[in-house]
């Protein structure tokens, strides 16, 4: 089927790139060996219809995919999806009235509106319709059955009941209840339906009292095309509201929509993370942009905290800070943690204001805050202030990474034209200087990751797993933190450090994956406490 | 206003003159014929007996395609009607979505009448006046009445 040919060829492409670049540099990991094997973003997809409760799907077609074994590269951390264009949701429409048609006897344009009536649950239609033809029929607005082609007819005599007109020749039009209005009137009355009212699936005949619903050949034939693709859209949209395992891509002006099976009630134990053809990573349980490893009742719990909160975190996350040894103002420029003060140059982390140097050696512990002891806590004031304290280090640190993620792209679309110089005066090609696309792409989404490991932290209570998990987040900090003082450095050092940046690309890569992969496995298997109710 | 619209208006305000529901007389402006004074009897057999009520009916733009809209000028205690300085009603035909571009003002006028008459306590506007209405009868009355006699005299 086209579509999907369409499918695989993209899918062959960015293969082919992966591919390009997995041969052209080996990356691995010196210190344990481990090597990050690079796959396409998309093969975690399975290209076949998700519809579990019905079995008729299976032979719908269309959707079908011979990608299907590749499922078990997938990440304890990654769910099942497929994203449609609308013209793939256009085309699985048609291919569903068209099988559902067969079954019922009916021809598409009635089938459709059926359908559409039970809101797209083809068993319970055909079940029902089977039972009771009649009285679906009339619920659907289908009264008797529609087969003579809609057409314009000038009757002797006729009046328009909505615009009062009746001279001789008058354009009417009519559906099989018999409900005549002139030409002009009928369009009027499906336009303000379209348009303003946003009505597509169930437009009733505009007679009085009458049920019937606009059959798409009527509104076909009546109807301008500019309002036709309206109406295709609001159709496709009704579509994919009525069906659970579907959602809109939420990025503004995108028009994809995802599948995934992931059920409102798995929420506390799965966070769907999906990817939109668009590039953009959202959560299928609510929409909001990529939040893993927290799941959706902690984001929004957290949410609502910050924003409550935000006048007494907004000072903390503030762009400037004082230099802990000179008390000069330092403003952060860059994305990376690791600070040098331009005056004293004092060497210290931006997040925690520690001196440097100790944040490379083992005992880096800039994530995780220490618990104050049980004689101070007996203080009810001091009680309230380590509480503050406590939001605010995980808060502080979760701002940091969101800013630090907006800085990083800055720098990347700096770099970006100095890139295409440095192709110029070097001869490397647009694929050898697409490393640093990657390792942006890789700071981005590593410090989206981090970002919400700090709410999770926030939420999460102490018991054997928590260690591990802080250990988790503890590299791959430290692997963004190099990664990004790396990207930093100017354009003339880039050349010379691309395998090294390469290398350090996957080494973040990996280290979320663990990351991500830890916290997913422990989420489904409950192991984790957390000191908040997981709705 | 499109002259489509203009001349269904004034066929309506000719239907109006022959079936004028009782107790009920509609002040119409030629120069503004969008917008329709009615001077409404409370019905003989409701609470709102004795009052006299002012209503507007408004017509928009895109009539008869779009339904028009009715308010209280006169304060009423009623499930049906709001109960603020618009005073409006909205239910039934006048809905957008119940609408059909066939019906005629003087059903609107009818349905005032016996919503008046009987009021629709499950598709309120106005959630406690409803609920008094089905629990406590006695109390919505003895309201309704009152206001009649404050606000409708
Ligand atoms: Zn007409
Ligand atoms: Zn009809
Ligand atoms: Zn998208
Ligand atoms: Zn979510
Ligand atoms: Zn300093
Ligand atoms: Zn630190």
């Amino acid at each position: 089927m086209d579509s999907d040919d369409e499918f695989n060829s993209s899918q062959g492409s960015e293969d082919e790139f992966m591919n390009d670049q997995d041969s052209d540099v080996s990356i691995g990991d010196a210190d344990d060996g481990e090597f990050l094997v690079l796959r396409p973003k998309k093969s975690v997809n399975k290209f076949r219809w998700l519809d579990s409760d019905i079995d008729i799907d299976e032979g719908d077609g269309g959707f079908e995919s011979q990608d299907k074994d590749i499922k078990s590269s997938k990440h304890s951390y990654e769910v099942d999806f497929t994203v449609y264009s609308p013209e793939q949701i256009q085309e699985h429409q048609n291919s569903q009235i068209g099988e559902v048609g067969n079954i019922l006897g009916q021809p598409p344009e009635a089938t459709a509106i059926l359908l559409r009536h039970a809101r797209w649950n083809k068993e319970r239609l055909i079940e029902s319709y089977m039972d009771r033809t009649e009285e679906v029929l009339e619920s659907a607005g289908l009264g008797e059955s529609a087969s003579d082609p809609p057409k314009i007819e000038k009757i002797k005599g006729f009046a328009c009941d909505i615009c009062c007109e009746d001279e001789p020749g008058l354009e009417s039009f009519a559906m099989k209840c018999g409900h005549r209005f002139c030409v002009d009137c009928y369009k009027h009355y499906l336009q303000t339906k379209i348009k303003d009212e946003g009505e597509a699936a169930r437009i009733r005949c505009p007679g009085d009292g009458c049920n019937r619903i606009v059959d798409s050949k009527s509104l076909d034939f009546l109807v301008s095309d500019n309002l036709k693709d309206r109406y295709q859209e609001l159709l496709t949209r009704t579509y994919v509201d009525d069906k659970d395992n579907l959602r809109w891509c939420p990025a503004p002006n995108c028009e994809f929509a995802v599948e995934c099976g992931v059920k409102d009630k798995e929420l506390a134990k799965i966070v769907p993370t999906v990817h939109c053809d668009c590039g953009h990573f959202f959560c299928f349980g609510c929409s909001l942009t990529d939040h893993q490893p927290a799941p959706c009742s902690l984001v929004k719990k957290w949410l609502k905290k910050c924003e409550d909160d935000s006048e007494t975190a907004n000072w903390i996350s503030a762009n400037t800070k004082e230099c802990p040894k000179c008390h000069s103002t330092i403003e952060k420029n860059g994305g990376c943690n690791h600070m040098t003060c331009r005056k004293c140059r004092h060497e210290f982390c931006w997040m925690c204001m520690g001196i440097w140097s100790e944040h490379g050696t083992s005992w880096y512990n800039c994530n995780r805050f220490e618990e104050k002891s049980g004689s101070e806590a007996r203080d009810a004031q001091a009680k309230s202030r380590q509480s503050l304290e406590r939001y605010l280090h995980y808060y502080n640190r979760y701002a940091n990474h969101e800013q630090s993620a907006k800085l990083d792209k800055d720098i990347y679309l700096k770099t970006e034209k100095k890139m295409s110089q440095l192709q110029i005066s070097t001869g490397m090609s647009w694929i050898e200087v697409q490393f640093l696309e990657s390792a942006s792409q890789a700071l981005q989404q590593c410090r989206q990751t981090l970002k919400w490991t700090y709410a999770f932290a926030y939420y999460l209570a102490r018991n054997n797993q928590t260690e591990i998990f802080e250990d988790n987040q503890k590299d791959l900090e430290m692997a963004v933190e190099n990664l990004s003082e790396m990207f930093e450095k100017p354009i003339d050092q880039l050349e010379s450090l691309k395998v090294e940046m390469m290398d350090k690309t996957a080494y973040c890569n990996k280290r979320r994956i663990i990351l991500l992969n830890d916290t997913a496995e422990n989420l489904k298997s409950s192991n984790w406490e957390f000191n908040v109710v997981l709705s | 206003m499109s002259a489509g619209s203009k001349k269904r208006i004034l066929k309506e305000y000719g239907e109006c003159m022959n079936d004028t529901p009782s107790g009920m007389k509609i002040n119409f402006d030629e120069q503004n014929m969008t917008e329709w004074e009615v001077l409404m009897d409370g019905p003989e057999q409701s609470v709102y007996a004795g009052g006299h009520f002012k209503l507007k009916i408004t017509f928009p733009i895109e009539y008869p395609f779009k339904p028009p809209v009715v308010s209280f000028k006169t304060k009423i205690y009623h499930p049906n009607v709001s109960n603020d300085e618009k005073g409006s009603m909205c239910l039934g035909m006048l809905r957008p979505e119940a609408w059909k571009p066939p019906n005629k003002v003087v059903s609107v006028l009818h349905l005032i009448q016996t919503l008046l008459i009987e009021p629709n306590s499950d598709d309120s506007i106005e959630p406690s006046i409803a609920t008094e209405y089905k629990d406590n009868r006695k109390e919505f009355e003895k309201t309704a009445k009152d206001w009649v006699k404050r606000y409708a005299k």
